[in-house]
């Protein structure tokens, strides 16, 4: 669904960051929810306009203790209480699946990496290749869980690559641990998306996506 | 007497002195609650000013308008100053001015003290302004999130700037929240019970408590990382088992109530002004006040939805993804309402009715947008990015802004007296209307295709440079609105013609009397029977004009007559005293100001001096209370007879220092919060040795404790028997110092910048310390009101006072010490 609204959306866009242009399983499991959030948002904001519109077109025939009490039950107890709590459930139990999906479960295709942010680079290291590090280039198998293990050397920053997944920050002391994982291989615009200091706007770094000969190359130090 | 002359008399007992002495010494809530709205309104125009800065940055790829270092402190200060020099004085100011007014009395419980928070909420907001002008102000964002904003980040005085400026300016938010609370409960129309109040006391009730709770986090919080700056106290340094996480905990157990603290006061004004343009009652009065009470006590529940990319394991986040929600559900119920009072009236489109359907537009959007980034997943994305900027602008200026114009358009009337001549807020509201959607709406957009907040400037071939270009113009006319308004609202005080009283038929009593009103605000104090005064009695303001309420005959002695009533059923239960006009609110502001100078500019030594002066200070504040001979009932007029106030159990001081002590807590609930956080969470822990208390201490301790417990009971209890209250005094004033010996020996035992432990030890130490020193100044001052004669069986208030914040020394010694020692004390 995502694959056929978005090009009629956007058409000339530049699509490098864009949250809405899913590269990889938990950007286009949250560019589902965005889309159709954004429908249920638009039909209950029409909801709205619409009960306004027509409050201006009408006045009470019978105004007394009877008809207020007839307005709280449709306007309070019905509209207020019951028509809210209804939608927000629903939303509520759909938002926690989705994001239950996107924790970062053991399995044994799982590829771990550690990404530590500094003012203003990343450094990336691989659980593979140990001793290997990169600065600026994060590599990565292509169609395969990747673990990043996100640090901080100073202030708090946030490792962010949005076609492929939602950001999780880089707090001194702790490791968070995110899941990402590219459809195809390629390269994809990373961020930190943590304000940080002057350097901040140009804080940036490259998820690159290798096939499998590519990634065994890279592992050998090839690539 | 006729209504005229009995004007003239009010007028004289009630106003300022003439000239400019008068604005520097008056304390009345009609000159401070327009005071406040004047600066309020300057610094937004100031913010504004900066936004369009922002905004001109941003309008072209590339650009070299400001670079990075200016930028940061562009956005970091139009956020600060519109979140705390702003929003909460601005309705500070509206509630200041009206609340006397619609609870039918004459001025607000603690004159004074709304005064001496004008005065630090001008003197800290000017700091910040300073040092704006001088190019040092704050940069790393308005939420300060440390290790940027610490010294690691921030070698510069900036930050300083920040918790010092905003620290001063709380205290004119905590010194209102108070002067709220009390003057609801205590003072109002004869027979106005608590269910008779207008809707909008209800939500400034709700609100009032909302920021003794909420703004007690983030005070500690800068102090804690004041003191890291200043003295190296190691509270955010992961190294030093310190968290930066610590700082985020308590900033948002804050920020998210503040959200709401900024929305209730105008959603109370849209429940306020929404009725009466629709001409009709508003509907679900009972509904309403429960969705507020529960949106208050929600609103606390969430803040952890400010850090959902921080870390938090994930039943936490399903946790607070579903309190975010819920909280979506009191906010739907009051929209729901307010469209069911329009179906149910007959509604008018005048100007104010304009803004609200501008914000039910807006804020519809905004609270719809507020629900999505709830959900987890989508916030993952969305966090920091443009599309969070939009949100809030949607929520904040729809849901804030909006609403105050449509009350202050509203009220406007009132304020000046006059009707409203040219047609410039028509066009105005369009202006803004345009403008606020042309500059934000896209910018959702560009958030979801990776915008994020806070770069200093567009990269070009980025996909959001027309999106920004049209923001950037959408900016400016909306800025060119917001001119209009202030242009119409200036042309109005001063040239259009004398208006009609009550011009929108209102049932509230801020529309019973003159406009503009008296300094009396409330010519007698009128009896009232339902939600709507007016409509019942329009005569009402007749009556109240030739003295027909109580307190109708101003007095010879020209002292400052009130009345105070049943908490819960307005029974008018004492006749009060005010203050008048004095020179000390502003004294005790600039002496106050002494102890943030001292710690900005590091003149250490100006710090405790400036201590001794707030001290000295508040005794002499003090020191004019009260009344050395027992009265009798005293006439208010219409055959009532009541006691004086200083004779009063429980008096207005004492239900002041329970607030303020509410706030107090919970900066000491935060502080045991911050130390169970640092001691489970943090990295780096635990300690290298814990802190093991001697025997000795442990006696000092809990001997303290009891004697302090002990002894203000001994002396209440022997005042109030007509014996001699000096025993149990001087038993209190030993216990007190054996608490703050006990107290004193964890400083010693540990040193304040070894590790996060440590320096937390400091603090409770410290904090405990400067309770036990309050109380010990007030039991010594209470010794010397005994010997003055100001205490007696039927004059108790004062000792309840002191009794109320020694029992609260020993509560936090007893808590604060205990928690320092557990851990040594534990096998």
């Amino acid at each position: 669904m995502v694959a056929t609204v978005t090009p009629l959306a956007l058409a000339g866009c530049e699509e490098r960051l864009s949250t809405v242009h899913p590269a990889g399983p938990a950007a286009d499991a949250i560019a589902v929810l965005w889309w159709v959030m954004l429908i249920g948002a638009a039909a209950i904001f029409a909801l709205v306009a619409v009960l306004l519109v027509m409050a201006f077109r009408r006045s009470e025939e019978h105004p007394g203790a009877e008809a207020d009490a007839r307005h709280e039950r449709i306007w309070i107890k019905a509209m207020g209480l019951g028509f809210t709590l209804t939608v927000l459930a629903a939303l509520t139990v759909w938002g926690i699946y989705i994001g239950e999906r996107l924790l970062p479960r053991p399995g044994p295709e799982v590829v771990s990496v550690g990404a530590t942010g500094a003012q203003w680079t990343w450094r990336f290291t691989y659980a593979d290749a140990p001793g290997r590090q990169t600065e600026g280039v994060l590599h990565i198998p292509a169609g395969r869980p990747v673990d990043v293990g996100i640090e901080s050397a100073d202030v708090i920053h946030s490792f962010w690559v949005p076609r492929l997944a939602g950001k999780l920050d880089a707090v001194p002391g702790h490791t968070n641990v995110l899941r990402i994982q590219a459809d195809a291989p390629g390269d994809y615009a990373g961020l930190s998306a943590e304000f940080s200091g002057p350097g901040y706007t140009g804080h940036r770094f490259t998820v690159r996506a290798h096939d499998e000969a590519g990634w065994d190359a890279f592992l050998r130090g090839e690539g | 007497m006729n209504a005229l002359r009995r004007h003239r008399e009010l007028e004289r007992i009630w106003g300022p002195r003439p000239g400019w002495r008068g604005m520097l010494t008056t304390v009345n809530n009609n000159d401070i609650g327009l005071m406040f709205l004047i600066v309020a309104a300057t610094f937004f125009s100031i913010a504004g000013v900066l936004a369009m800065l922002i905004r001109a940055q941003l309008a072209t790829p590339e650009s070299v308008f400001v670079g990075p270092e200016v930028f940061n402190q562009l956005f970091t200060m139009h956020g600060t100053i519109m979140m705390f020099l702003f929003a909460i004085p601005l309705f500070e100011g509206l509630t200041i001015y009206l609340l006397p007014k619609m609870l039918g009395t004459r001025d607000l419980a603690f004159p004074r003290l709304s005064a001496f928070g004008f005065w630090c909420y001008l003197f800290g907001g000017s700091l910040l302004i300073f040092s704006m002008v001088a190019g040092i102000a704050p940069n790393s964002g308005w939420f300060m999130y440390p290790p940027l904003s610490s010294t690691l980040g921030t070698p510069g005085i900036n930050s300083d700037f920040w918790l010092l400026g905003i620290t001063f300016v709380e205290i004119s938010a905590i010194s209102a929240a108070v002067e709220i609370v009390v003057t609801i409960l205590l003072y109002r129309a004869a027979g106005m019970s608590l269910d008779k109040m207008p809707i909008f006391a209800w939500y400034m009730l709700i609100v009032a408590v909302m920021i003794l709770t909420a703004f007690p986090p983030m005070i500690l919080g800068s102090i804690l990382l004041e003191l890291e700056r200043a003295f190296g106290m190691p509270f955010f340094q992961v190294e030093h088992g310190g968290d930066s996480l610590l700082w985020l905990h308590l900033f948002w157990l804050f920020g998210h109530p503040e959200v709401y603290i900024i929305f209730l006061p105008a959603a109370g004004v849209v429940s306020t002004v929404l009725p009466v343009m629709a001409r009709t009652t508003l509907l679900g009065y009972g509904w309403l006040v429960a969705a507020v009470a529960a949106l208050g006590v929600l609103s606390f529940g969430l803040w952890v939805h400010h850090m959902f990319t921080t870390g938090i394991p994930h039943m936490g986040l399903a946790f607070f993804s579903a309190a975010s929600t819920l909280v979506a559900v009191p906010t739907g119920l009051q929209i729901f309402a307010w469209i069911g009072t329009i179906w149910k009236g007959r509604p008018e489109m005048h100007l104010p009715m304009r803004w609200i359907l501008g914000f039910f537009a807006t804020f519809v959007i905004g609270g719809l947008t507020g629900v999505m980034i709830a959900m987890v997943p989508f916030n993952f994305q969305s966090h920091d990015t443009y599309f969070i900027v939009a949100h809030f602008h949607y929520v904040l200026v729809g849901g804030f802004v909006f609403p105050m114009i449509a009350g202050i358009y509203y009220w406007l009337p009132h304020f000046t007296g006059r009707k409203r001549f040219f047609r410039i807020g028509e066009t105005a509201f369009w202006l803004v209307f345009i403008g606020f959607h042309g500059t934000f709406l896209l910018l959702h957009w560009a958030g979801l295709l990776g915008m994020r907040r806070r770069i200093d400037h567009v990269d070009a071939g980025s996909g959001w440079e027309g999106i920004n270009l049209i923001s950037s113009v959408g900016g400016f006319v909306m800025a060119m609105g917001f001119a209009l308004i202030i242009i119409d609202i200036g042309v109005n005080v001063a040239v259009a013609s004398r208006g009609p009283r009550n011009p929108w038929k209102a049932g509230t009593l801020e529309w019973a009397m003159p406009a503009p009103s008296g300094a009396y605000n409330m010519a007698s104090i009128p009896t009232v029977r339902s939600r709507d005064p007016l409509h019942d009695d329009p005569d009402l303001p007749l009556r109240i004009a030739r003295g027909e309420g109580y307190l109708g005959t101003p007095p010879a002695s020209g002292l400052r007559e009130t009345m105070m009533v049943e908490m819960s059923s307005g029974r008018p239960s004492h006749k009060i005293i005010f203050p008048g006009n004095s020179a000390m609110p502003i004294t005790m502001a600039v002496v106050t100001g002494g102890l943030f100078m001292g710690m900005l500019l590091k003149w250490y030594w100006l710090v405790p001096l400036s201590a001794l002066g707030v001290i000295g200070m508040a005794v002499w504040w003090a020191w004019g209370l009260g009344s050395r001979r027992d009265e009798g009932l005293q006439d208010v007029g219409n055959g009532l007879a009541l006691p004086p106030g200083t004779q009063s159990v429980n008096p207005p001081g004492w239900w002041g220092s329970l607030f303020t002590l509410l706030a107090d807590g919970v900066m000491f609930g935060s502080l045991l919060f911050g130390y169970a956080f640092l001691f489970t969470l943090a990295p780096n822990w635990p300690p290298p040795e814990w802190l093991r208390p001697e025997q000795r201490d442990l006696m000092l301790w809990l001997g303290g404790a009891v004697l302090a417990f002990g002894g203000i009971r001994l002396a209440d209890g022997a005042l109030r028997r007509e014996g001699t209250p000096w025993p149990g005094l001087l038993i209190g004033l030993a216990g007190l110092a054996g608490l703050g010996a006990a107290a004193l020996s964890v400083l010693r035992g540990t040193t304040h910048d070894g590790h996060a432990y440590e320096a937390t030890l400091w603090v409770l130490g410290g904090y405990v310390l400067f309770h036990v020193a309050v109380a010990l100044i007030m039991m010594a001052f209470l010794c010397v009101r005994e010997s003055f004669g100001y205490l007696s069986a039927l004059r108790i208030g004062e000792a309840r006072v002191v009794r109320l914040w020694s029992d609260y020394a020993v509560a936090v010694a007893l808590l604060g010490l205990g928690a320092a020692w557990l851990p040594g004390l534990a096998p």
